[in-house]
């Protein structure tokens, strides 16, 4: 009964990426990559779509990497764990990680486009992505952070290290793998994400020429092409296999060093 | 600069860090509400009986009863967990217990590809595989068991592998007391292991039941749209999530409002299950693996 149960989850997979692969791999090109799209995306490539996604994620994670190491070393250096502060915040990224992105959505679509008057941008797209990939990131880089055994931290002292030196020299590398994880899972939720898109970044599907332009991200795309545009399965099944495949290489990525990660901590205790 | 005023900014710039992202959540639940403020105030247009009391969701005739989509969100809900758990706790059982080592990290693999799938390529799937296919039987086919059948498949890797991470966790001593006791495989996994990990399986459930609900593309894609009771699984029916994507882009007024409303119903519903998730999960854990090998034992 438990193998049964393993043989249709394989059988599910295999289905969905068959299927994606069919569908997808005989309109992929080099020119399907690089050129604007035409005829509302039912002809021409995914160009400018791949650029608009790359800038998103730029600005989400130059936002959110800053402010979520800070937090993540506060949380796991300068607090006790059963402190107030430490209880309060962890409790409330626990809540924004489970808010649906739709609900991200709505709220960026008023603070970012509305009240600080970003408009449809990918600046908008940007930080609303950023409040989501936050307490993931946050999560993985504090385990990061509490990896790194005691006597380092006893030794940085010892030497009468300044804090800054210590956080910089000695516990942001020791981190790093925890730090690297929480990156790439944060980049693969944020490159994953529509919901939270379509009314912060919006539709335009033109090349973006700067941040307050409008930008189409690759799901939006996708999400465009299946519901809204008649006769635009083909171009949405080789977009669908281009973000598919981009993620399942930064889920992988992001197991690769989780998997070294641990294993390196288990030597260090 | 000197090391102290150095390490003072330092302190200042973590903590203010800290105290932003903790106060993310509370930002947007603020601007949630203010933005429906004037739906649900006693004396605008719809007030609270409104959404339930109004004969039908019709928005530019300001009737906004939100009783269909409420429902369809938590039968899509339940319907996928009723799907999902029991297929996610058998693979989390097959990569802890019956797999073959080499079997079982491809496996994990598997599960974990499936999980990092993004929901609109789920929704494009299902859109372009299954809805035909359900059609031929049943037509329309975007139905509420379309939606149901992608949910499961998009949270069943969070059940499995959060499960897994449960069942591993169970100590080992209660394992060994089992064998000791002469139990076969299946009684040492039903009896002992099972009970033991029930903490943290019920709070990789929940966490997936946080997950279907809030879901929108998928849902969107597959389930047709149509605001309605259901009067079976093949009938298309909106979702909450789906109603705020459909509509956010050219609602004004009362009507933005209202979806604002549903957004923090969705908001509402995320805490308590958040809550309910850390509440069994935390620190209960150690006793039900203690009780777990008691009654274990003691039927055996």
């Amino acid at each position: 009964m438990v193998w049964s149960a393993a043989v249709l989850v394989v059988a599910i997979f295999v289905w969905i990426v068959g299927d994606l692969l069919a569908g997808g791999l005989s309109r992929l090109s080099w020119s399907f990559l690089t050129e604007a799209s035409l005829d509302a995306g039912r002809a021409g490539g995914i160009g400018p779509m791949i650029v608009s996604t790359a800038l998103i994620l730029a600005v989400c994670l130059a936002v959110s990497v800053p402010i979520g190491l800070a937090t993540a070393v506060m949380l796991s250096e300068f607090v006790r764990r059963a402190g107030w502060l430490s209880r309060t915040v962890r409790w409330s990224l626990d809540i924004l990680a489970g808010v649906p992105s739709i609900v991200f959505g709505l709220f960026g679509n008023v603070f970012f486009c509305q009240v600080l008057g970003l408009g449809f941008s990918i600046w908008s797209g940007g930080l609303t992505l950023a409040c989501m990939v936050l307490p993931i990131f946050i999560r993985s880089a504090e385990v990061g952070f509490r990896s790194v055994p005691d006597a380092q931290r006893n030794a940085a002292a010892a030497l009468a290290m300044s804090r800054f030196t210590t956080l910089w020299r000695v516990l942001l590398p020791g981190a790093m793998p925890g730090v690297i994880v929480g990156l790439v899972l944060g980049v693969g939720r944020a490159g994953a994400e529509t919901a939270a898109l379509i009314f912060t970044s919006g539709y335009v599907d033109r090349m973006p020429e700067s941040l307050s332009d409008s930008g189409r991200s690759l799901s939006v795309h996708i999400f465009d092409l299946s519901m809204n545009v008649p006769g635009g399965d083909g171009n949405a099944y080789a977009s669908a296999l281009v973000l598919a495949f981009l993620l399942l290489v930064i889920n992988l990525a992001a197991a690769l060093v989780g998997a070294r990660f641990l294993k390196g901590s288990v030597v260090n205790v | 600069m000197s090391h102290r005023v150095k390490d003072g900014l330092l302190l200042a710039v973590l903590r203010l860090s800290a105290v932003a992202s903790g106060s993310l959540v509370v930002l947007v639940a603020v601007f949630l509400v203010i933005e429906a403020w004037p739906a649900l105030s006693p004396d605008g247009a719809i007030g609270i009986g409104g959404f339930v009391s109004d004969p039908s969701w019709h928005p530019i005739e300001q009737k906004f009863n939100l009783v269909p989509m409420v429902a369809a969100s938590l039968l899509a809900m339940g319907g996928a967990m009723l799907l999902a758990v029991p297929l996610g706790v058998a693979s989390a059982l097959f990569c802890s217990w019956f797999a073959p080592k080499w079997l079982a990290t491809p496996y994990r693999r598997v599960l974990e590809l499936l999980a990092g799938i993004p929901s609109v390529v789920y929704g494009f799937w299902g859109l372009v595989v299954l809805v035909p296919l359900i059609g031929r039987f049943q037509p329309p086919g975007a139905s509420l068991l379309a939606g149901v059948l992608i949910l499961a498949v998009m949270v069943l890797p969070t059940v499995a592998l959060l499960s897994e991470a449960a069942i591993q966790n169970v100590p080992r001593n209660v394992v060994r007391g089992a064998s000791a006791l002469g139990l076969d495989r299946w009684s040492t996994v039903w009896r002992v292991v099972l009970p033991a990990a029930r903490g943290g399986i019920a709070t990789a459930c929940l966490l997936a039941a946080c997950r279907a609900i809030g879901e929108t593309m998928a849902v969107l894609m597959v389930c047709g749209n149509v605001v309605q009771l259901p009067g079976g699984v093949f009938d298309p029916v909106r979702a909450l999530t789906a109603n705020i994507a459909l509509e956010m882009g050219y609602a004004f007024g009362d009507h933005r409002s209202a979806l604002f409303v549903t957004g923090l119903i969705l908001l509402a519903v995320v805490v308590v299950l958040v809550l309910a998730a850390e509440w069994v999960g935390g620190g209960r854990v150690r006793n039900t693996a203690a009780r777990g090998v008691a009654n274990g034992g003691g039927r055996a």
